[in-house]
């Protein structure tokens, strides 16, 4: 074995090379740190560097640690060292590349768009308005439709929501912890403590389960005729995902794109921000079918194995309903713990399900629920705190 | 008898070769690097395609033990790395008491001793081993929660385990470790930051049927080629389980135990179940789609 020296990493032109490979590789979005690149550097110290397949293996195994990240780094690579007959000597000369010299700070582009806006003033307005707000007024907003509100409403609404916290313990684990009025004997503290004691077991020790927040897979239709609704609920995931550690969301339209990363920023607009440049159709089509055929196909064993519950938040309006999406649909429901489909369709209170859509995939959730408003969501997480129902479709509840 | 590790990429490709692994050059590549570099090799992939099997071939080509730990939810620190025998503790503590001994601390220290140590999995693969640091599998690490991962930390970059009642326990020389996983969840940064990170890929179909001609003694060299064939166009389909190598290994083993010569539609609809394993699968290979896919794979 080579003992790594941390402190004392290999230099010279080729380690220049690497350290600006690691460079672009980071300004490409993977997450390269120093310690990879001390690695990197003794790692290509032990292969032979004339066989471009093994430097691209070695490289690759210590800068992918993600299989999503294989294909950027297969293209960074291809792109920083150009094949070339003698590439050995390439590697040994070739000049770092511009890009890697002077990358941009990724902050700095939002901080230029973030000062170009000019909606900044809309802030302190709606900040007044919210102190001049009396009881009644938010008793209105509670209940007002998200569709329905000016931008100064939608900016109330949001703090509200960046209050919400969903209820924490829900799943029983079968990992054990101290606990009183636990079943199991803890024989290991009870010893310790009657060591104490001369031998003498006086204080009975016990061990509980654990119980654990069940993780939350939610399902966001962004298509364009749940555009009013996105932002907030993109808001109210956000304000979820703060709080607890297992909440995945995914965004749909004509394609899936998973934003669970992008959602982790603390700031929620920077958080919606990256949401945004992470999708590619936003505000398109719906292809609920093939969304959720992605998802299935891609995800499912990845995000539902721990006893997910399953947030879609959709109108159900496809264009292609077919068998399909039954299919599909029936797979999800089977493959997660509770599948709870959320509708801002509902606010209308004689709503009837009358799309083919929408009738499809009825028959395959475990509740079907509004929300439109702050009531309503306030509502879905009373009711993700509650004990789950029987594992199937019960009724259409009406509009709150 | 130990054998030591091999000097070069060409020669741990020789290696697994030899025990009948026929590996990717890049995955030989990653494995002489965690070798030398003493890094644990994190393999990824779908089901079936060969992950455990590679720490099987290096603990059988290095000469080292192999140490498995199957991985599974709720496994925790006392089933996978160590836990006090509180029955033999307890009878020690009677004895000392029946003989009059009431020094508290003396007491202490004879209660918490290697010998009341019950060693699981992990702490057996940090003890020292005449026949060298052995070969430590952590398999299907993605059943196991994240409380565990995050308890792997300390082993997997030090090579030690804190017990708080006896003190730190450190390996002379680490482990060769292979973690794998199927990826039911996503595991944590910072677990695999310490490791060499490998996707274990399907085979193409000149490996495939290597592998299957070196696994599968007895089969024909042209049922051996239809199956390769067969497994290689079932993978293009849009299932929701593809078959892996070891599906493919299953299937020619049970075709050749069929006597079978060459694949037929019926042969293969009675044995569809080797290879594919969710009810909707084999359903979307019934009647025409079966006939098209066996056609094409039958061609040649």
């Amino acid at each position: 074995m080579t003992d790594i020296d941390h402190l004392n990493p290999p230099t010279g032109q080729m380690a220049d090379n690497v350290i600006g490979f690691a460079r672009a590789l980071r300004a490409a979005g993977l997450p390269v740190g120093p310690g990879a690149v001390i690695d990197a550097l003794n790692a290509i110290q032990l292969i032979e560097i004339g066989n471009r397949a093994d430097l691209f293996a070695t490289l690759q195994a210590v800068f992918v640690k993600r299989h999503e990240h294989a294909l950027i780094f297969a293209q960074a690579f291809d792109l920083f060292f150009r094949a070339a007959e003698d590439w050995k000597h390439m590697l040994d000369s070739i000049p770092l590349p511009d890009h890697a010299k002077k990358k941009p700070k990724p902050a700095s582009r939002r901080v230029q768009e973030a000062l170009s806006q000019p909606a900044v003033q809309d802030v302190p307005a709606a900040q007044e308005q919210e102190l001049r707000l009396s009881v009644s007024d938010k008793e209105i907003l509670q209940k007002k439709d998200f569709a329905q509100m000016s931008a100064a409403e939608i900016a109330q609404v949001t703090r509200a929501i960046a209050n919400m916290r969903l209820p924490q313990a829900e799943l029983r684990t079968r990992r054990f912890q101290p606990d009183p009025r636990g079943l199991k004997l803890d024989l290991r503290r009870t010893l310790r403590g009657s060591l104490r004691t001369g031998g003498d077991i006086v204080d009975i020790r016990r061990l509980g389960l654990i119980d654990k927040p069940a993780p939350i897979v939610a399902l966001l239709d962004i298509s364009g005729s749940m555009s009013e609704y996105t932002r907030l609920f993109l808001h109210f995931l956000h304000a979820i995902t703060d709080a607890r550690k297992r909440v995945s969301v995914f965004l749909f339209g004509t394609r899936l794109t998973n934003v669970t990363r992008a959602l982790r920023a603390r700031d929620p607009d920077e958080a919606l921000a990256s949401c945004t440049s992470a999708v590619e159709d936003w505000a398109g089509g719906t292809r609920i079918s093939a969304s959720l055929h992605a998802f299935n196909k891609q995800w499912a064993r990845r995000v539902l194995g721990q006893g997910a519950i399953v947030l879609l938040i959709s109108d159900g309006l496809e264009r292609e309903a077919d068998g399909k999406l039954a299919f599909e649909m029936d797979r999800l429901h089977r493959s997660c713990r509770r599948l709870i489909w959320l509708n801002p369709l509902l606010r209308f209170g004689g709503f009837e399900a009358r799309a083919q859509g929408i009738k499809m995939m009825l028959p395959h959730v475990d509740e079907f629920r509004p929300v439109h408003n702050l009531t309503s969501m306030a509502a879905l997480i009373a009711a993700l705190s509650s004990v789950p129902p029987p594992h199937h479709f019960s009724a259409i509840r009406p509009a709150a | 008898m130990t054998h030591s590790a091999p000097a070069s990429v060409e020669a741990t490709l020789e290696m697994l070769t030899s025990r009948g692994y026929l590996a990717e050059r890049s995955l030989a590549t990653v494995l002489f690097l965690a070798l030398r570099m003493g890094r644990p090799l994190f393999l990824e992939g779908e089901a079936g395609v060969g992950k455990t099997e590679i720490a099987k071939v290096l603990s059988a080509s290095l000469g080292r033990k192999l140490i498995r730990l199957q991985c599974y939810e709720g496994l925790d620190v006392a089933s996978a790395v160590y836990e006090w025998n509180s029955a033999a503790q307890m009878i020690a503590i009677r004895l000392a008491e029946a003989a009059g001994d009431t020094d508290r601390e003396q007491l202490s220290s004879d209660i918490f001793a290697e010998r009341y140590l019950i060693k699981r999995p992990l702490l057996q693969a940090l003890e020292p081993d005449t026949g060298g640091a052995p070969v430590l599998l952590i398999d299907e690490l993605d059943r196991a929660d994240e409380a565990f991962e995050a308890y792997l930390l300390e082993i997997l970059s030090d090579f030690q385990v804190t017990i708080p009642e006896f003190g730190t326990i450190k390996a002379p020389s680490p482990p060769i470790v292979i973690v794998t996983s199927n990826r039911t969840r996503e595991i944590h940064d910072a677990l695999k930051r310490r490791c060499l990170y490998h996707w274990v890929d399907y085979p193409d179909a000149a490996r495939e049927l290597a592998i299957v001609k070196s696994r599968v003694p007895g089969i024909s060299a042209k049922l051996s080629q239809q199956v390769v064939a067969f497994v290689q166009a079932l993978r293009e389909q849009d299932f929701y389980k593809s078959p892996g190598v070891a599906e493919t290994l299953d299937w020619a083993t049970a075709l050749t135990e069929l006597d079978a010569r060459a694949l037929t539609a019926q042969v293969v609809g009675d044995t569809l179940g080797a290879l594919l394993k969710y009810q909707d699968d084999i359903a979307k290979m019934q009647g025409p789609a079966l006939d098209k896919v066996l056609k094409e794979a039958t061609s040649d």
